[in-house]
């Protein structure tokens, strides 16, 4: 294998890694008025996802780092091309981190509904742009040859990028609630439970919905045709949810597990059809960003691939030690610590 | 006002706030790594409520520097797409170390941090607190890494209409890297140090918690002390490397116009850029430009403005007014500092310094932020200095777009910061937690 198709697998792996991860904290985010009745059941909410938000959050840093570092190219031509909607994801962003820090530090009711209904809004239309963007990126978007966008934010709001919003927030909904149900015991332990049960069947029709419209309205299947191996991935997608099925509200570790094997099929789905561009031209094919024509120099993919395959390693050890750490049931005596949320 | 314009603005104002909040965590963070390892060795409650207390503000301005730092990276290729096209191979590869090796670490281990004070040993929530620290301090490195390439590009040819890579080792060990980086964080030690001085001497002056915030104060004025010697010297290093390096910036930090040896200091004076000359010139000291900017040669010649074509000149006044009081705020803490070391010990005989303490608080602030203009200002016009024009640099992006983004940020940050300012205040007025109940929390579980 090429070293620049080594490097697309590895960003395809770092955005996989986002989903997943930030995934469930945009999900909880975004459940937040559905399963949060009381104070106290918001406060367990944030709580849950308190010690890792930040830490799964660079996980997009990084693979926007990535991106630069070894597809300048891409990372060039995507983030200028989707200038508004990008602005809206960092909004988003922004807005989901700082409504988790400011909303403690106030008692007021006010106070603390502004900031439950920022994380809310922050939460949920963060996960739809992020299916937004990337259901564009699998279709294509009008960039000419000097890369530049013939269009605007609505060219993004177009029948199969809002599919793909409504699967992800669908999807890391779920999540949410899976993660939410680790953390959880009683009432809430139960409205969590119900709830991804419900968003299962939301995030199935998704699913299903989302690859008849690949079908019908992109040309992602015809990587698939030359090589039918590749459909293994959306089979491990499905077979992530049936698994997913299986265990909600019997083990909840799994169940959360097999949900974020669904999330990362789906991400490698989309990027297995249009490989090897990175950012295809709904324009002309020869306008597309590839992993050739937006690529670092050998050099440069060589020292960052030597970077990552030791420090990624490392980072991923001392997160599994974090949540091994810190993924116990929540009680009072958690709420009472004088740092939490 | 044009893409370009806006864009220029809209980066000046993301990492205008994007400095307010990190410089305290970059030195704070140290303070109470030092004062949890003390916790550790002594086992005094005391060093425990001091990390508990400057904790909240710490972890305030964490949340904030994180959230606010994600725009800046993004914004290279939203607004400055040709850029990160050309410099991409060098530039890239540099944020993304940054993000790996460095965010990684502290954002995981400030939710170990925070949570876990009851399920690990002191021992392991002391080192916690130094890999926070340190993990913000190495992110400082690999961004001013990042920004001393654009200042002094190093370990690069140009090849396919793009600067690429040769050399790595050099781009990281670059002189020009080392001491942005040093001269960058000390000051924000300084900041970190000020900030702990003027609220405790706020509550000494009040004879609140006064064992607490007499050692906040001393660990802090050691910090700042240090600090401060050392910003001076490394702001004097990196004045020798701007002359080498930046003949043009050094020019206009100093507003000289004419090439010459033995070029002089001018204390008072005011510059004019239309005439190219400076008005109300007062007590020149003659040779000392020459001394600075070298190793102490007075016959070392250094280039005036007028040696390099207009349009190759960054803006003058900015430049030349930010650097002079940087460099005047500077000396005042390195006073400050000495003067509160000699009076370490009875602090509170001296209400009259302690009520300064409180007034220096947003002083480095301002310091830091004028060392920024000085040092991006005056790469100016280039975007990588000699390399890269800024104009060359900017993307193709609908005017209107970059008008709500650029509004949208300001308003967003402009909230931002006014909470965040407020709830430092809140906190600190309020003060550290009783300490019977730190101790009956404890006898409880």
């Amino acid at each position: 294998m090429d070293l620049q198709t080594i490097w697309f697998i590895l960003w395809g792996v770092l955005w996989a890694a986002f989903f997943i991860l930030d995934g469930f904290d945009l999900g909880i985010g975004a459940l937040l008025p559905f399963l949060g009745k009381t104070d106290r059941d918001r406060r367990m909410m944030l709580n849950a996802m308190g010690p890792f938000w930040d830490g799964n959050e660079v996980w997009l840093i990084t693979a926007g780092g990535v991106t630069f570092a070894a597809f300048p190219g891409t990372y060039a031509t995507l983030f200028s091309a989707m200038y508004s909607a990008l602005m809206l994801v960092l909004l988003c962003l922004i807005f989901r981190g700082v409504a988790m820090e400011f909303r403690s530090k106030g008692n007021s009711d006010r106070w603390r509904a502004f900031w439950d209904k920022a994380l809310f809004l922050a939460s949920s239309t963060g996960a739809l742009l992020f299916g937004v963007a990337f259901f564009n990126i699998f279709k294509g978007i009008p960039i000419d040859g000097d890369g530049v966008m013939q269009g605007n934010l609505f060219t993004l709001i177009n029948p199969y990028g809002l599919i793909g919003g409504l699967l992800f927030l669908t999807l890391f909904s779920m999540h949410g609630s899976l993660y939410l149900a680790i953390r959880t015991t009683g009432d809430l332990y139960q409205r969590a439970v119900n709830t991804a049960k419900t968003l299962w069947i939301a995030s199935l029709v998704m699913v299903v919905v989302a690859v008849a419209a690949s079908a019908m309205m992109t040309r992602l299947f015809a990587n698939y045709m030359t090589t039918p191996a590749l459909f293994l991935i959306p089979l491990l997608a499905v077979a992530g949810l049936g698994l997913c099925r299986m265990w909600i509200g019997k083990n909840d570790w799994r169940a959360w597990g097999a949900s974020a094997v669904s999330i990362a099929a789906l991400t490698f789905y989309g990027l297995a059809g249009i490989y090897p561009a990175m950012l295809p031209s709904s324009l002309d094919d020869s306008f597309s960003r590839t992993i050739s024509n937006a690529s670092s120099t050998p050099l440069t993919l060589k020292i960052m691939l030597g970077v990552v395959l030791v420090v990624i390693p490392i980072v991923i050890a001392y997160q599994f030690f974090a949540y091994k750490l810190l993924s116990h049931k929540l009680d009072e005596n958690d709420l009472r610590s004088d740092h939490a949320y | 006002m044009d893409v370009l314009m806006l864009s220029r603005l809209q980066f000046a104002a993301t990492t205008f706030f994007h400095f307010l909040f990190v410089p305290l965590t970059l030195g704070l963070g140290i303070l109470m790594a030092v004062m949890e390892t003390q916790y550790v060795r002594t086992g005094q409650a005391i060093y425990k409520r001091m990390v508990k207390f400057w904790g909240k503000i710490f972890l305030l301005n964490f949340a904030l520097g994180v959230v606010t730092g994600i725009p800046l990276e993004f914004q290279f290729g939203t607004n400055w797409s040709r850029y990160s096209e050309f410099v991409g191979d060098v530039f890239g590869s540099i944020l993304a170390i940054e993000a790996s090796v460095a965010f990684f670490l502290e954002s995981t281990f400030i939710g170990i941090w925070i949570f876990a004070w009851d399920r690990i040993s002191p021992r392991f929530h002391a080192a916690c607190m130094w890999f926070i620290a340190i993990g913000t301090n190495i992110s400082a490195f690999w961004i001013l890494v990042a920004n001393a390439w654009m200042q002094n590009p190093v370990g690069y040819t140009v090849r396919n209409g793009r600067a690429e890579l040769v050399d790595f080792g050099a781009v990281v060990t670059s002189q020009s890297a080392i001491l942005e980086f040093m001269h960058t964080v000390l000051g924000s030690y300084i900041l970190a140090a000020f900030l702990v001085m003027g609220i405790s001497a706020w509550h000494l002056l009040r004879k609140n918690e006064v064992e607490f915030f007499t050692k906040s104060f001393q660990y802090a004025l050691i910090f700042g002390l240090f600090a401060s010697v050392l910003t001076a010297g490394t702001g004097h290093l990196s004045g020798i490397k701007v002359h080498e390096t930046q003949p043009a910036k050094l020019a206009a930090m100093e507003a000289l116009w004419e090439t010459t040896d033995y070029a002089p200091m001018t204390l008072i004076m005011w510059p004019d850029p239309e005439n190219e000359t400076n008005h109300w010139e007062f007590l020149e000291i003659p040779g000392l430009l020459s001394i600075l900017a070298s190793e102490g040669d007075p016959s070392t010649v250094v280039r005036g403005l007028k040696d390099f074509p207009p349009e190759d000149r960054p803006p003058v006044t900015l430049t030349w007014l930010s650097f002079r009081i940087m460099v005047g705020l500077g000396t005042l803490f390195l006073i400050v500092s000495v003067i509160g070391w000699i009076w370490r010990r009875n602090l509170r005989n001296h209400p009259r310094f302690l009520k300064l303490m409180i007034w220096m608080i947003p002083l480095p602030y301002l310091a830091l932020e004028l060392g920024w203009i000085v040092t991006e200002v005056g790469r100016q016009p280039w975007i990588v200095y000699g390399l890269m024009r800024t104009r060359d640099a900017v993307s193709t992006v609908p005017l209107p777009d970059v008008w709500v983004s650029f509004v949208g940020f300001i308003l967003v940050y402009g909230l931002l910061g006014i909470l965040d300012f407020a709830l430092i205040y809140r906190i600190a007025k309020r003060g550290p937690e009783p300490a019977q109940e730190l101790e009956s929390a404890a006898v409880e579980k």
